[in-house]
């Protein structure tokens, strides 16, 4: 399967107009931090925790700026109560791009990250799109319209948490 | 200490055309604005993210000083948020917290270590380039136009009297007059913000 480049995600990122990439880094995404600080375009606020990305991205929203949440599946769990009061508490219409850590297609899920995540955006009731390689990239595309449309976050998950950032350049 | 109604009195002389996040002040501060466009009242969207939303407010727009009267017990909940606050240096934003040393609207149980507590210590650590910590009315008169004068971001620990209430959310007297996504949109349509496309 051909891999999801760093490129075409922040291609993605700015042909949808995103302003500003709340972010937390997960442990593959290092090329898509180079390529990102690289670009004037983007104003990346780096956070401690997930929760803060929520909130961070609320204030951003407020002020009229198109923020997007970068961060692992895993503080997207831990920040349920910020992402209910803060994104869907005030209708932020905000694309999420979670690393999918412990995905696969293949055999049997054995990261209990995984195996909670869609369960997590189901019980807030949060649509979600998988993109796992540059043919979906469009996708990506499809979650900016979708939140913009409803008004409420829309989450990608990153299938195989960014695998080909690291071995693709 | 200070009642926190009292504080926001003399606050509000030094205002300016500042946007306000009154935090768990907000019950006080209705009372008192004269500018509710400029006025973001949320109330508690989720304990522990007022700062971090202050923050993405004020980078938003550089050119509009921006507020917060946090609290401590969002402080220790969020406290990650200062750091990031820090680095990104917005020069509008001006970071206040009250601390009453206690959870008041729970019926007044201490917060984590509330007597040794040096909150602006905290704040000057994580990268503030000034903090201050005031616990007096007369202090804070004196004090507010040369914070008010100085670039941010940063950090004011104003030690305030526990107002302690105990009632269940619902039987809660309601202070709010708008919803929280009214309160955005009258600041946005006051300050020519177009929401976000």
């Amino acid at each position: 399967m051909a891999e999801l480049s760093p490129a075409t995600v922040l291609e993605q990122l700015k042909k949808n107009g995103a302003t500003h990439v709340v972010w937390l880094p997960d442990s593959e995404t290092n090329f898509l931090y180079v390529l990102m600080s690289e670009d004037d375009s983007l104003d990346l606020v780096p956070v401690s925790r997930e929760g803060h990305a929520f909130s961070t991205a609320a204030g951003l929203a407020a002020g009229g700026k198109k923020p997007v949440i970068l961060i692992q599946n895993t503080g997207m769990m831990e920040s349920g109560d910020s992402l209910r009061g803060w994104a869907l508490g005030m209708n932020v219409p905000v694309v999420m791009m979670v690393g999918y850590r412990g995905w696969t297609r293949h055999g049997v899920i054995t990261d209990t990250a995984a195996f909670y995540t869609e369960r997590f955006l189901h019980a807030f009731n949060i649509n979600y799109y998988l993109v796992e390689s540059d043919e979906d990239a469009d996708r990506i595309s499809i979650a900016f319209e979708e939140a913009q449309r409803n008004k409420k976050p829309v989450a990608v998950l990153v299938g195989d948490e960014y695998h080909g950032f690291n071995v693709s350049r | 200490m200070m009642k926190t109604a009292e504080m926001l009195e003399i606050f509000k002389q030094h205002r300016g055309d500042a946007v306000v996040i009154p935090g768990r002040g907000g019950r006080f501060w209705v009372e008192l604005s004269d500018q509710p466009d400029r006025d973001l009242p949320l109330g508690d969207p989720a304990m522990g993210g007022h700062a971090s939303f202050a923050l993405g407010l004020a980078l938003s727009m550089p050119e509009q000083r921006v507020v917060l009267f946090d609290s401590e017990g969002d402080v220790l909940m969020g406290m990650g948020a200062l750091p990031t606050i820090a680095e990104k240096a917005p020069s509008n934003l001006y970071h206040f917290m009250l601390d009453n040393g206690v959870y008041a609207t729970t019926g007044g149980q201490p917060v984590p270590n509330a007597e040794q507590m040096e909150y602006e210590v905290v704040a000057k650590g994580c990268g503030y380039p000034a903090t201050y910590a005031i616990d007096n009315l007369e202090d804070f008169a004196s004090q507010i136009e040369e914070i008010r004068g100085q670039p941010g971001p940063l950090f004011v620990a104003l030690k305030i009297a526990p107002e302690i209430t105990n009632e269940p959310i619902n039987a809660r007297p309601q202070w709010q007059r708008k919803t929280r996504n009214q309160a955005v949109a009258d600041m946005q349509a006051e300050l020519g913000i177009q929401p976000t496309a």
